[in-house]
């Protein structure tokens, strides 16, 4: 074991974990409660890998070799619902709980025993929603947006199971919002002021708006889905005098600020790492700030560019199409400023900084194709094809899912205490990354040539483009168990790890011994410039 | 220790800040239907068309410069097995002037059956000008077995129609709605739910 460079304050109450296996079940401890988050989001993302990669091998060859197009339909929206609700979004949760105590100095968050709650609705809403799959008419089959009436009037009778389930992942992100913004605003150490927050801390405080301000919304349309189904309404029924389109505009008025919901927590991971491993403060922290600030704001007002081609008021798809457009200046000003950053820094690549700079420069590819998606009149050649299917990958996997990969690697550390295996690490590394790019690269071309997505079939000519895309999902899926290997490889036999365990590394979570001590900053560390990010 | 009080004091205030947000929110979203109707009404944005149009037809003042081609089209929803069709294709009007066309439907079943149907407006800028004095589609249409009927629309072109726009399509779409109406009419107490029935 390493021992303590900086000793914590050890006072009389101190203990350590309780043991067993109750310990997971009753624990208020902010970083019992981060692993459990975690490992279920790792669990979840292992689950919604494998249904990728059946929709992939039914997708390697044109015709129908393996499942059915029922089944299949099951497939896209089950893989795409746990990816969102079940891997991406608990696994920021998780980091939030782990890293928002130590950045601001704070010895727990603010409402432990909701905390507790909030993780442990989780395993029952997705408990519920996979059950759906094992039961007669099968699970949810009509797209992860599930769009009324093909949710309401045409869905399998498990639809109800799915309402309840995003009730449940509704009400635990609700929850959790409310635990990370009480602990931010009264929770930090003396001296550090909002502008002197670490980025992470910044972009959750503003995430966890944006899903206050949502999750109601997407709790309102499942709502009106069960009244739809059950008690006889019409709110998305054309017949009783309600309107499908409607549902669409609510949909995408919870579901744009969603997307940037599981990204501005991986804009504020990259900003811890880069600096790190450039060995230079973060340029233009100020500007980071007010970007991830405009970007929310702007999540608001753009969603009807997910339906420009449900027929809209020419004022209209020019309001939405402007809008959309204006988020690239914000999102410009962050990759300028990661950039920035690295310009003439002592660089080094480990594999959390290849990671980083894998993130930078994909999620930028994904947010210029998401560019030319904004441009009304093109998007109505594009919409629902493959080269939507490509962008919106481009932007979740190389953008949400490297950053979480990131930061596990980079505070994977200060979590043990033990150091993973470099050269393994660099080995995930590149089978990622080749392996993101074999399989969305050739997407964009299926789709601009007109591959419509989630469709279990298509013609000939798209073949070659599938066949490669295939095996890049093969090649991405495998390699998460090299992932998984390093994990608890690092666990069990890793070397010990520093309490500053980069070099580079500023922050108060670097102040602590690694691993960081069950309780840690009882009482609130002094806060120093040099820590912090901000001025 | 009073710091840590006062701390938690802040928390209370924030907590209870934070949910008051959301119990805003799940009034926005209880708003949300009321205000799109109201949004749709203003903008004509999903093209639905008025209710019952008051117009004195004596007063008619008919804009002979313009001729606006009013297309009629006509399906039946999913489960519903009734013939439906336009007298015709569709007219070249006269904004302002009162038109008339009718419309044919046949209950192809042996039960009695209830239909209600649902207009639509292409362009929808056009919804808001359209207007319908009298229509079917006010009402529900209650078929014995093997009826057939004429229904009638009458419309008016307004003034105010966009110069832009020279073409109107209205759509109709009927869906059976046999089973709600009964369900009404249960749930009003006019029929005392029979056993098995």
């Amino acid at each position: 074991m390493s021992e303590v460079i900086h000793a914590d304050h050890h006072d009389d109450h101190h203990h350590g974990p309780e043991k067993g296996l109750l310990r997971w079940l009753y624990t208020t401890n902010h970083k019992d409660i981060g692993t459990l988050y975690l490992w279920f989001s790792f669990a979840m993302f292992l689950v919604g890998g494998v249904l990728a990669l059946v929709i992939r091998a039914e997708l390697f060859q044109p015709g129908l070799q393996f499942i059915q197009p029922e089944f299949f339909n099951q497939m896209t929206t089950n893989h795409g619902l746990i990816m969102v609700f079940g891997a991406i979004m608990p696994a920021f949760v998780g980091l939030a709980n782990w890293l928002i105590p130590m950045q601001v100095g704070a010895p727990d968050m603010a409402l432990p025993r909701m905390n507790n709650l909030s993780f442990w609705i989780l395993p029952f809403a997705f408990g519920m929603m996979i059950s759906t799959l094992f039961m007669e008419g099968g699970g949810p089959n009509f797209g992860w947006t599930f769009y009324a009436p093909l949710s309401t009037t045409y869905a399998p009778d498990s639809v109800t199971y799915f309402i309840f389930a995003v009730h449940l992942m509704g009400a635990s992100s609700i929850m959790g919002s409310i635990n990370i913004i009480a602990t931010i605003l009264n929770m930090r150490a003396p001296g550090m002021t909002l502008m002197k927050m670490p980025l992470f801390v910044w972009t959750w405080l503003i995430t966890a708006y944006l899903l206050i301000a949502v999750m109601p919304v997407l709790a309102g349309a499942v709502t009106m889905m069960l009244f739809d189904i059950h008690f006889d309404t019409s709110f998305f029924n054309a017949a009783g005098g309600g309107d499908p389109v409607m549902f669409q505009h609510i949909f995408w008025f919870f579901g744009h600020p969603e997307v940037y919901i599981m990204i501005l927590p991986a804009f504020g991971i990259v900003s811890h790492i880069i600096p790190t491993f450039a060995r230079k403060p973060l340029f233009g922290y100020s500007s980071m700030v007010y970007a991830v600030a405009s970007i929310a704001f702007l999540s608001f007002i753009v969603w009807a560019h997910h339906m420009f081609t449900v027929g809209m008021p020419l004022a209209g798809q020019l309001f939405f199409m402007y809008s959309t457009m204006l988020i690239a200046v914000p999102t410009g000003v962050k990759v300028f400023n990661w950039i920035a950053t690295m310009w003439r820094g002592s660089m080094t690549f480990e594999t959390p900084m290849l990671f980083a700079i894998a993130f930078v420069v994909l999620f930028t590819m994904g947010g210029f194709s998401g560019l030319m998606l904004a441009i009304t009149p093109v998007d109505y050649q594009y919409h629902d094809t493959y080269f939507v299917v490509a962008h919106f990958h481009y932007v979740l996997v190389p953008g949400a899912l490297f950053s979480i990969i990131a930061a596990v690697y980079f505070w994977l550390p200060k979590w043990t205490g033990k150091m993973y295996d470099e050269a393994l690490g660099k080995l995930h590394f590149w089978l990622s990354f080749i392996g993101v790019n074999v399989t969305f690269f050739p997407q964009h071309f299926s789709g601009l040539a007109g591959m419509p997505r989630r469709i279990p079939d298509y013609a000939l000519q798209f073949a070659d483009f599938n066949m490669v895309s295939s095996i890049g999902a093969f090649i991405f899926g495998f390699s998460q168990l090299v992932f998984l290997y390093i994990l608890i490889n690092t666990i069990r036999s890793g070397k010990p790890a520093e309490g500053r365990s980069w070099d580079g590394a500023k922050g108060l979570e670097w102040t602590l011994p690694s691993p960081a001590p069950y309780h840690s900053f009882t009482y609130p560390p002094e806060v120093t410039d040099a820590e912090m990010q901000g001025q | 220790m009073t710091d840590r009080e006062a701390q938690q004091s802040n928390i209370n205030k924030t907590v209870g800040k934070l949910c008051l947000m959301v119990l805003g929110m799940v009034c926005f979203v209880i708003a949300l239907v009321p205000l799109y109707d109201l949004f749709c009404e203003i903008t004509g944005l999903n093209g639905k068309t008025g209710g019952p149009y008051t117009f004195d037809e004596a007063k008619a003042e008919p804009d002979k410069s313009r001729l606006i081609r009013v297309n009629f089209l006509t399906n039946t929803n999913e489960g519903m097995v009734w013939k439906f069709w336009p007298e015709k294709g569709g007219v070249r009007v006269n904004p302002g002037a009162a038109n008339s066309v009718s419309f044919y439907v046949k209950n192809t079943t042996d039960q009695v059956m209830v239909g209600q149907a649902i207009p639509s407006v292409v362009p929808g800028a056009a919804a808001e000008f359209f207007h319908k004095t009298e229509c079917f589609c006010f009402e529900h249409q209650v078929l014995q077995p093997g009826e057939e009927m004429e229904m009638p629309m009458r419309f008016i072109v307004g003034h105010e129609l966009p110069k832009n726009i020279r073409s109107i399509s209205l759509s109709y779409a009927l869906f059976d709605v046999t089973d709600s109406v009964e369900l009404a009419q249960l749930s009003s107490g006019s029929i005392a739910p029979a056993a098995g029935g």
